[in-house]
């Protein structure tokens, strides 16, 4: 990837120990400076009292309009549940060949399925997801490589088994886009 | 992927049609989106998809009465309804109108990959099938029916007319004429050619195995009878079944084949629930079937059922001239199973096996030539390697002075009728051979 930087723009309270990990993972994969910023928006805005979650379209489409005019891409990181109107949740979503992605920690911590906290598998489950989504900005579709880190995945389950990197065909990809 | 496919996503929700196109494209199909039925179809009657994801609760006309018009215009589009209101009523509705499948919104997003992966995959099947289909419509369908002559000319169009028929047909001739052959190609040539051609061999079962074996049987039914088993009637169900060396069954499956035929139900060995079955029947057979039932050997009633249509496969000698095509053909067929490179046949071995009766028919033919090329050179086959000489005594023949006969003319076509040389070849005198000329009053024939 070029010089430009990736912005990851949190939402919310995160440790900056878990930030700093983020971007020193995320900065591995892509070849690409990464840096934190603190964001600001009213979450209330986007709530849907009747399903108790954030709509992820309009969030993404207010990260878009506001932030992504300051880096190269730019991934917002919430805490909060996160749908689109014909799902009934999802981890994170991007604008194909876009600026931006959202991303949401909510259904990825293993508290939300009754099992003992794992600040690790978290991280790993975050940095995943957030590799995820730059790869959708930067044109990649989902793969079939049960490796790839663009293989889609719908339950954690389904991410704790891919890996947080690119398989050797989205890479390829990844570099034509880049040239 | 082998084919990208194609979603139209009909919805009048913006948000609902954004989101499915970001999930279906991430996904890799092609997506794109109407916000009412009418653009749908309007869409749909300039370009194509392979799955139409639509809302059941649209303004002006609904999902349930798109789905009908959309498969009026193409039936073989899938077609997946969704809807925010779930009732069972209009499920169970959208399913008898042709719908793929129904859900409820929101999904699950792992049931909403399930449910694309499952039409893309019924997609690829049904295109595998249809190739399938073309690819088996496409074959020559009577391909191992060789024949140039007149004789089997005859027989390969009786059997194009029967075949689109539902007919019962008895296929007569001697052993190794290739009946089943015939079977097949009637089989393979009828709307049935999709569905089973079970064959049963009648005379290689005793009567309680056979009665077994046709009409299948219930666990416990008799000592071995560990499961229940379908019948070879049950089996050839929409399809044809093909009852070999029918004349050797016994009187008692006379009466239950006859019953079968009529009612097209039966009942299994040890059971009690009758089965229904739709199969088209073809006998063959090598004794004459008239003469059993002028005897009482077969009975009559069962005759006429079989005897619809009757085929009468000629026996090789009575078409010699097809002995060419199918020597070259069997040879074809051997050096390619045995991986061996195309072999010749030697004009006197080709003449020679023309000249020769042939009482097991083509499967005797095709013994020798498989033999030949088993034990030949490799590059051609001679008189030699075919086991003639030792079987030059046509089994069909007992009698002395018809063997005398038929070696005399033999010899004498061998050297083309010169007498000198025949009676040498035959360690005779020229008048005695003239004596058995005019004795078996042979004649030279014309050419």
């Amino acid at each position: 990837m070029n010089n430009q930087h990736i912005t990851i723009v949190s939402f919310g309270h995160f440790e900056s120990f878990f930030l700093n990990r983020i971007a020193r993972e995320v900065s591995l994969v892509t070849n690409c400076p990464v840096k934190i910023k603190d964001g600001h928006i009213d979450l209330s805005d986007f709530y849907e009292p009747s399903r108790r979650q954030y709509d992820g379209n309009k969030i993404l489409k207010q990260i878009d309009t506001i932030y992504s005019t300051e880096s190269y891409r730019t991934i917002g990181l919430f805490n909060v549940d996160l749908f689109v109107p014909i799902l009934t949740f999802i981890f994170g979503q991007a604008y194909l060949n876009g600026i931006t992605g959202i991303v949401s920690v909510y259904r990825l911590s293993n508290e939300r399925y009754n099992i003992a906290p794992d600040e690790n598998i978290l991280l790993e489950r975050t940095i995943k997801e957030v590799v995820h989504e730059l790869g959708h900005t930067l044109g990649l579709i989902h793969c079939h490589t049960p490796t790839c880190v663009m293989r889609s995945s719908t339950y954690v389950e389904d991410l704790d088994q891919k890996g947080a990197g690119f398989c050797s065909n989205c890479l390829d990809l990844l570099k034509e886009r880049m040239v | 992927m082998t084919k990208k496919i194609s979603i139209l996503v009909v919805d009048d929700e913006e948000s609902v049609r954004d989101s499915l196109y970001n999930w279906f494209v991430e996904d890799g199909y092609r997506v794109e989106c109407a916000d009412s039925a009418k653009m749908a179809l309007s869409i749909l009657e300039s370009d194509n998809f392979d799955i139409v994801l639509a809302d059941i609760k649209m303004p002006g006309m609904d999902g349930l009465e798109m789905l009908k018009l959309i498969k009026a215009l193409e039936k073989d589009i899938i077609v997946i309804v969704m809807t925010a209101f779930a009732t069972v009523d209009t499920a169970v509705q959208a399913l008898k109108d042709g719908a793929f499948d129904y859900v409820t919104k929101p999904f699950d997003p792992d049931d909403l990959s399930h449910l694309v992966r499952n039409a893309s995959k019924q997609i690829s099947l049904a295109g595998e099938n249809e190739a399938l289909k073309q690819k088996v419509a496409t074959l020559e369908s009577v391909e191992d029916l060789i024949g140039k002559s007149d004789a089997m000319q005859s027989v390969l169009r009786q059997v194009e007319s029967v075949a689109q028929s539902n007919t019962s047909v008895i296929i007569t001739g001697e052993s190794g004429t290739g009946k089943e052959l015939i079977a097949r190609a009637i089989h393979a040539n009828s709307p049935r050619k999709f569905f089973p051609l079970v064959s049963v061999h009648c005379g290689a079962l005793t009567e309680s195995l056979l009665e077994s074996e046709l009409f299948g049987h219930e666990k416990g039914a008799f000592t071995g009878a560990l499961y229940n088993r379908k019948g070879r009637f049950e089996m050839a169900d929409s399809g044809t079944i093909f009852l070999d060396e029918i004349a050797t069954i016994s009187p008692k499956m006379q009466v239950e084949l006859l019953r079968v035929l009529e009612t097209k139900s039966f009942i299994r060995v040890g059971g009690n629930k009758e089965i229904k079955s739709d199969f088209r029947v073809i006998c063959a057979t090598n004794k004459d079937l008239k003469i059993m039932v002028q005897t009482g050997a077969f009975r009559e009633d069962l005759f006429y059922r079989l005897n619809v249509v009757n085929i009468h496969v000629p026996p090789l000698r009575e078409r010699a001239g097809d002995i060419p095509i199918l020597v070259e053909y069997f040879i074809k067929k051997y050096c390619n199973s045995m991986n061996k490179p195309p072999v010749t046949i030697d004009p006197s071995a080709l003449k020679r096996l023309e000249e020769f009766k042939f009482p097991g028919n083509i499967r005797e033919l095709e013994n020798m030539i498989e033999r030949a090329i088993v034990i030949g050179n490799g590059k051609r086959i001679y008189l030699r390697d075919l086991p003639i000489e030792s079987s030059l005594i046509d089994s069909s023949i007992e009698s002395l002075d018809e063997n005398e006969k038929n070696h005399i003319a033999l010899i004498l076509n061998k050297y083309s009728w010169n007498i000198s040389r025949a009676a040498k070849a035959l360690n005779i005198d020229r008048v005695t051979l003239y004596n058995k000329i005019k004795k078996y009053d042979l004649k030279r024939s014309e050419k």
